[in-house]
């Protein structure tokens, strides 16, 4: 007769299977990591001759990196900056109340991450050239505020659905007009949802390729720059640096986005 | 000012909410579902065969040009089979992680995996890409790794089987398979875990009191009731690789894919119509699926 902790416990195979899981998950990143510091720049070589931090030196040296650095971060801030404004309005709108038509329109707004990147991505080359626009700065931040204000929305959303209606009966019951309400009892509860929200939504934008490699024209994000070096191999070890600067820069916001979102045991 | 405006809002709700969601519909609803009327538009035109240019007439040219001609059948099936297989295996290698986060961990443990799983996920798509070209290399970890332990011959003659093979696991379908799992596993591991949580420990003692086998409770109770995040999971898994075009261009055998077929026709082909044609494939192959799922009855149990 099993007793009730062994059949909790779980058997050694199944352990190592889902650490077996785990480690395949996260083994690519850190050979990623490793190669930064080869010595060798020829060749994907393992393991490496080597390690040397010569190649940070060069590719800071490079104004190429840098512009498109400069155009990714940019891009990234005033996507999120977009999407924060109108995934917020969307969401207020959405959590709680319902009216005729809320279906369709709730559809709507998870449409652009549940389709595939290239259908968004061709779609709006297609109506980009349909308005005659040049491809260009604006084209990359419409199409990425349109996939970012969905994770700004549905981070809000979430939260605010949580929230009890009667804090904001009571705060009226109390005297508070609706923008004291807004300002005083809401805000404060979905800040840190917005700020998570926001945090993906920039940590996506910095990454992405799929949709921006259609709407970019000649512009270059980071992204851009990267896959075209992945087709010229000529510059390996600098490829090599910047993938590790990429993993920080996307990682930092999304760590920070898991801690403000994270259950709160005291609560 | 505002507390004006505010107090006058408040009580009129449907003027309230539509003064809300104007502005992002508006977003959405030009730019996005525009932009996709567009394209739906540009897949029922051709282009011409003497000009290349692209005839505004609505015919079904295009369409009928995707399923006759062999090379397109061909590119639509070799996507089709690459996207069940790496679903399948997903969903193999999903199911020790999900199943130990969800049933055995302590909660130190469940939030150590939760966020084991959730980093590889949110780190940078191409550079995980590339990552697995440098592993996948002729000279990279995984040949180092079977030379090492003597098996260098027995990569080889995997690499030498027909189709599937190529000159280096980099330039193989047997590596493009290994990137699109490593790619979407966190997709199918999050909605399992989820769908795992929720099956009653009580169940599963139930079911042991009552004679089965840890392989029966498995097939007769955990199974059906893990169907739901096994087909969200699915639905992630195949429809990710059914759009993709960076990872079949970046590591893998010449054979074209669904997405890299839009990507060049828009592109150095210039046939936008074919492109657009090409780019609804993956949205009628999930409806299908959707509807499939349904009539597996893995949305009963949501």
């Amino acid at each position: 007769m099993r007793s009730r902790r062994d059949w909790n416990r779980a058997s050694p195979g199944q352990k190592l299977a889902a650490a077996a899981g785990l480690v395949f998950l996260h083994a690519p990143v850190w050979v990623i990591v490793l190669y930064a510091f080869t010595t060798e720049d020829r060749t994907y070589q393992f393991p490496p001759p080597g390690l040397t931090l010569h190649w940070f030196e060069v590719a800071f040296a490079r104004a190429d990196i840098w512009a498109a650095m400069r155009l990714s971060l940019v891009v990234a801030l005033v996507a999120t900056a977009i999407a924060i404004v109108l995934g917020t309005l969307a969401a207020f709108a959405l959590a709680k109340r319902q009216f005729a038509g809320k279906n369709s329109i709730t559809l709507l707004f998870v449409l652009p991450i549940a389709l595939p990147g290239i259908l968004t991505g061709l779609a709006l080359l297609v109506g980009i050239r349909k308005l005659g626009l040049e491809p260009g700065f604006w084209t990359i931040v419409a199409g990425h505020a349109t996939f970012c204000l969905v994770i700004v929305y549905n981070n809000v959303v979430a939260r605010l659905r949580r929230l009890p209606t009667s804090w904001v009966e009571a705060s009226m019951d109390l005297g508070a007009d609706g923008f004291q309400t807004f300002r005083y009892v809401l805000l404060p509860q979905i800040a840190s949802a917005l700020l998570a929200g926001g945090m993906l939504a920039f940590a996506l934008s910095f990454d992405e390729i799929i949709v921006t490699m259609f709407t970019a024209g000649h512009e270059q994000t980071l992204p851009i720059w990267f896959y075209s070096e992945l087709f010229r191999p000529r510059e390996r070890p600098i490829t090599n640096v910047v993938a590790v600067v990429v993993i920080l820069v996307t990682l930092v916001p999304i760590l920070l986005a898991y801690y403000l979102t994270r259950p709160d045991e005291s609560r | 000012m505002l507390r004006h405006v505010s107090t006058f809002l408040h009580g009129r709700n449907a003027f309230y909410v539509s003064l809300l969601l104007l502005p992002p519909l508006l977003w959405l609803g030009t730019i996005y579902l525009g932009s996709l009327f567009a394209l739906l538009m540009q897949s029922f035109y051709a282009i011409d065969d003497f000009t290349a240019k692209i005839v505004p007439e609505l015919t079904l040219r295009t369409y009928r040009q995707l399923v006759t001609q062999p090379a397109n059948v061909d590119i639509v099936l070799r996507t089709i089979t690459m996207a069940v297989a790496v679903t399948v295996a997903s969903a193999v290698i999903a199911f020790p992680v999900a199943n130990y986060m969800a049933r055995y961990a302590g909660p130190k443990m469940k939030a150590f995996f939760y966020v084991g799983v959730m980093l590889p996920m949110w780190t940078s798509y191409l550079v995980k890409v590339y990552a697995w070209r440098l592993i996948l290399a002729k000279q990279g970890i995984v040949s180092w790794g079977f030379a090492s332990l003597g098996l260098g011959s027995t990569l080889d003659a995997v690499l030498a089987t027909p189709v599937i093979g190529g000159p280096s696991l980099a330039s193989s379908y047997i590596g493009m398979f290994i990137v699109f799992v490593y790619m979407w596993l966190p997709f199918m591991i999050l909605p399992l875990a989820a769908a795992l949580e929720r099956v009653p420990e009580s169940l599963l003692q139930a079911s042991a009191d009552l004679g089965a086998r840890p392989s029966q409770t498995f097939r007769n109770v955990v199974l059906p009731l893990a169907l739901p995040g096994l087909a969200a999971g699915s639905i992630f898994t195949f429809s990710l690789t059914l759009g993709d075009y960076i990872i079949p261009s970046v590591v893998g055998a010449p054979g074209y894919f669904v997405g890299m077929m839009v990507y060049q026709q828009q592109g150095t082909a210039g046939n936008m119509p074919l492109a657009a044609a090409f780019s609804v494939v993956p949205i009628v192959l999930i409806a299908g699926y959707l509807a499939f799922a349904r009539r597996l009855g893995a949305f009963d149990a949501l």
